[in-house]
């Protein structure tokens, strides 16, 4: 193993503790080279495998053996002898510099933690940052009571918590079903399960069903959604969608309106879980200047990368669902993947050495994207869903609404970025992120172009906030680092 | 979109910042035909990504006529675009730190003073404590212009923009400007995606750029390209009216109505030019924060969200370039205004204007001729 200059500086940064960063931080080290993999959460798992050693979940059959997969992604991680700073939010990585004398050309990467700021060096960058739930704008999705099922299962999770009272769960993809399944073994009230997949859906997926019955997850998947459907009341159909507040425009959630074959319906609730999918949380790779395109069958954006997960900038790939939604399996495979390239990158393994070990990983991760293509297609969002009528928020940071967004363009602002210095949208704390895919989307509809040809927002550092008091006492050499940042 | 359907403009005006958009708007004005090239869209740069600061607050002397008429017309801002560009006028503070900055602003004041302008004046501690009441203690006085402010910058171009057009003048954006030439009295402007035009006078406002065009016409400037940085805070309980700055370190602090606030002050990133690119340097940005920490001790827990730099253009001398051609005629050049032409931006126009169409201007700009750099 190479041995750091300081304890600031790695051959191999992985940012993100799912399974991609566990198995290429694991992998990266198992060869020699030195490697860090920082995670924001304290243990590691990622959204998946979420508190994997720690959750008061004790019991199996609640999160699934999938889940308990996980566990087995840490001892290869012990073992390889990768250092691994939990608790640790990354906020910047830039692109190497041209102009280091030694012509070693560093990255430079900003992170907290334990309170303190600090840059830390490294020759290549794995961001293995995950999904994001993909915004789901409905009128009221602002009130207290409403939130993304991505963010309930956190709390499941991680502390065993379960909604109390009235539950209605609406939207559509596999991750809305699998978490109505883990709360029916955990024993929680679901009401019902407002289904939005569009109709016309079924018929564009089917053509893709023969590569999904050959998919690994069908079986699961189907023994899942029967569980459910067998359990609650699942209402199919749903095209329009509108949580209300006991008071005339606010207070906290009381009920849920939906719209069934051109008939509206009204359910009492007190939590409403709100899901669409998922979608590439490339924040950080948009920071750091990776090219990125949009993908029309996913309906988000994701960084452009080359079979390794090479991004446009030197240095730096990228690997898991934050590369494009492939799952957890496929997240695991292509962790593996960058972790050989970026070896090959730095020297420590030859080309044919790459290729040959490469070679089960790639089957690996074929098996694991099969069947992909049917799930994008039948769980593309409706429109009506995607891009919100004038009255909802999109931005919930700043309160901007779609119809905010709409007159910017009648005033002449052709993209993201320029509804973004007219409206403050996107500018707030998330940076975007809860906005970001929906402004592109209502933009592209009133201009009638492809989200494709209205971009997205050019995000900045700290792409995470960071308090003043941190940045104040960056500190400027290896011993002031040493000195407040002890590890 | 190709312009030849279009009546053949007057003047062309490459760069489609602020010194662009008013030039295009000071000409449309006077029956001018204007078309604008933009090689990105109005505003994409310096004009629309700066602090919005509207300062004539310790200008160098050669700019001090060019920056009291601007803000003339900044306190007329709707009158002249029909939009009040989130212009507010809270006026400009510069703190001074110790008893010698205090003594160094007295002096400036009364150089100002003997040069006939009186928009600057030093005030005690009282009364920085009552302007600015969350200074820190140590603090012994300032400098303050009560006059300045701070506007929205994109809105402001935007502004510009849309009043040029409405007078009669042409934009045309994503084309790059890449050749120019001037034969018979007409000159061709030649844009990367291969159109061309053509008008008797051009003007060069292309910010960081317009180094470039000056060569084409054998006339080569200095022009070092600067990434200056901002950072903006979450929201907290409004404090602050007046912008802030420093005398004895580079600062820019100032609060929006939203309850954000936006820190800068001339430290640098890097600037990628022909990327349309920057690279923040957090080391930088780290010393502006220690010096928000010492002057502003209610910030310390305050959380940055977003930082960012734009792409400007620097002389060496720090004043722009403002004038006619020294090697063409019909040539005028506006641009160079290192870091702080936001608030020169609808003076500039004007003056451009005048030259263009009288020949002349009647505010002082003889420093700031292209001719300067020359050996
Ligand atoms: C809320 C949510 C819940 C999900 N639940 C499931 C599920 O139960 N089952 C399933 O099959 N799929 C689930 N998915 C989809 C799923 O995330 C994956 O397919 C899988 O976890 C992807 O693995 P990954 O390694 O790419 O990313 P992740 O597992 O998401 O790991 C990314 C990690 O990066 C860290 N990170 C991100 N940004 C930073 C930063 N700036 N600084 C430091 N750390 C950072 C995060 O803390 C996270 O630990 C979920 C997705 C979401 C958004
Ligand atoms: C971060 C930051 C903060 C600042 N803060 C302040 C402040 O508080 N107060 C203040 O007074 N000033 C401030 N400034 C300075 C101010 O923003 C600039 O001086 C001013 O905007 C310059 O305007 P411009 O029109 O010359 O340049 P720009 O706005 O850069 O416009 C030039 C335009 O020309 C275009 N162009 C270039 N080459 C070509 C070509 N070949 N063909 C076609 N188009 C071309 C470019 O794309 C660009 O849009 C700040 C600047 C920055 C970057």
């Amino acid at each position: 193993m190479s041995p750091p200059k300081s304890n600031f500086d790695f051959d191999i940064a992985v940012v993100g503790a799912g399974p991609a960063g566990l198995a290429a931080a694991a992998l990266a080290a198992s060869k020699g080279a030195s490697v860090v993999l920082l995670d924001e959460q304290v243990e590691p798992g990622g959204q998946i495998y979420r508190a994997v050693t720690e959750t008061p979940v004790r019991d199996r059959k609640v999160l699934g053996p999938d889940y308990w997969h996980g566990a087995e992604l840490l001892g290869p991680l012990r073992d390889s002898g990768a250092v691994h700073w939990s608790g640790t939010t990354v906020w910047s990585v830039a692109r190497p510099r041209e102009d280091a004398p030694d012509g070693s050309r560093p990255i430079q990467i900003g992170l907290s933690r334990n309170g303190a700021a600090s840059m830390l060096t490294v020759r290549h960058v794995i961001l293995a940052t995950g999904a994001l739930e993909r915004p789901f704008p409905i009128p009221g999705w602002t009130l207290p009571g409403v939130l993304g099922a991505g963010a309930a299962q956190v709390l499941l999770k991680t502390s065993g918590l379960v909604p109390s009272g009235a539950t209605v769960m609406a939207g559509s993809g596999p991750l809305l079903w699998l978490l109505a399944w883990q709360y029916l073994q955990a024993g929680a009230r679901i009401d019902a399960i407002l289904d939005t997949t569009p109709k016309q859906n079924w018929r564009a997926a089917l053509p893709m069903l023969p590569g999904f019955l050959r998919s690994p997850y069908l079986g699961k998947g189907m023994k899942l959604m029967l569980d459910v459907r067998r359990k609650l009341t699942v209402i199919g159909n749903v095209t329009a969608l509108r949580a209300e507040g006991g008071l005339a425009g606010g207070g906290t959630l009381k009920s849920v309106v939906y719209t069934r074959n051109g008939t509206e319906h009204r359910l009492p609730a007190d939590t409403l879980l709100l899901h669409q999918g998922v979608i590439p949380n490339l924040n950080l790779a948009n920071a750091t200047g990776c090219a990125q395109r949009w993908d029309e069958q996913q309906r988000c954006w994701r960084p452009t990368t080359d079979e390794w997960g090479a991004t446009s900038v030197e240095g730096v790939s990228l690997a898991g669902d934050g590369a494009g939604i492939g799952g957890a399996r496929a997240a695991e495979e292509a962790g593996r993947l960058a972790a050989l390239d970026a070896l090959h990158r730095l020297g420590r393994i030859g080309r044919e050495q790459r290729d040959q070990s490469a070679a089960p990983v790639r089957a690996a991760l074929d098996r694991a994207l099969t069947g992909r293509a049917f799930l994008d297609t039948l769980y593309t969002p409706a429109e009506a869903f995607r891009v919100p009528a004038d009255d909802t928020i999109v931005c919930r940071c700043e309160e901007i609404t779609a119809g905010a967004v709409r007159e910017a363009v009648r005033l002449g602002c052709s993209g993201p970025n320029q509804a973004k210095s007219f409206l403050r949208c996107g500018m707030g704390p998330c940076q975007g992120r809860l906005c970001g895919p929906t402004v592109t989307e209502v933009i592209a509809a009133e201009r009638n172009v492809s989200p494709a040809e209205v971009g997205y927002y050019r995000l900045r550092p700290p792409v995470k906030p960071i308090t003043l008091a941190e940045l104040a006492a960056l500190p400027k050499t290896d011993a002031d680092i040493d000195a407040v940042f002890k590890h | 979109m190709t312009a030849t359907a279009s009546p053949k403009p007057d003047v062309i005006v490459i760069g489609g910042g602020l010194h662009g958009c008013s030039a295009a708007l000071h000409l449309s004005m006077r029956g001018v035909r204007v078309l604008v090239l933009e090689k990105d869209h109005v505003a994409r740069h310096a004009s629309g990504v700066n602090a919005g600061g509207v300062r004539q607050l310790g200008r160098h002397v050669a700019e001090v006529p060019l920056t009291v008429a601007s803000m003339a017309l900044w306190h007329g801002i709707r009158d002249l675009v029909d939009d009040d560009c989130g212009f507010e006028s809270h006026g400009q503070i510069k703190v001074a730190e110790t008893e010698a900055e205090l003594e160094t602003v007295r002096a400036r004041v009364a150089e100002l003073g003997a040069l006939g302008f009186t928009h600057e004046e030093v005030i005690g501690q009282d009364e920085l404590r009552s302007l600015v009441p969350a200074i820190a203690d140590h603090c012994v006085g300032a400098l303050v212009s009560r006059g300045d402010g701070a506007a929205i910058p994109f809105r402001t171009t935007f502004a510009f923009r849309r009043k040029a057009i409405a007078l009669g003048a042409r934009f045309q954006e994503g084309g790059t400007v890449t050749r120019l030439a001037r034969q018979g009295g007409m000159w061709t402007v030649e844009t990367a995606d291969g159109n061309r035009f053509e008008a008797p006078v051009v003007v060069n406002a292309a910010g960081a750029w317009a180094d470039r065009i000056a060569a084409q016409v054998g006339e080569p400037v200095p022009l070092e390209v600067i990434a200056p940085m901002l950072m903006i805070t979450a929201r907290v309980a409004p404090f602050i009216k007046p912008v802030v700055g420093a005398t004895g370190r580079t600062l820019s602090f100032k609060q929006f109505p939203n309850g954000t606030v936006l820190i800068g002050g001339g430290l640098l990133g890097r600037a990628v030019r022909d990327e349309n690119r920057t690279e923040l340097d957090f080391s930088q940005v780290s010393v502006n924060a220690r010096t928000v920490w010492d002057l502003f001790p209610c910030m310390r827990g305050a959380t940055i969200v977003r930082s960012w730099a734009g792409i400007e253009a620097r002389m060496p001398d720090q004043i722009p370039v403002i004038g006619p051609s020294g090697t063409e005629p019909d040539l005028y050049h506006s641009f160079g205004f290192s870091a702080h032409g936001f608030q020169l931006g609808p003076i500039v126009g004007r003056i451009t204007a005048d030259l263009i169409t009288a020949g002349s201007t009647d505010l002082p700009i003889a420093p700031f001729r292209i001719g300067r750099f020359a050996a």
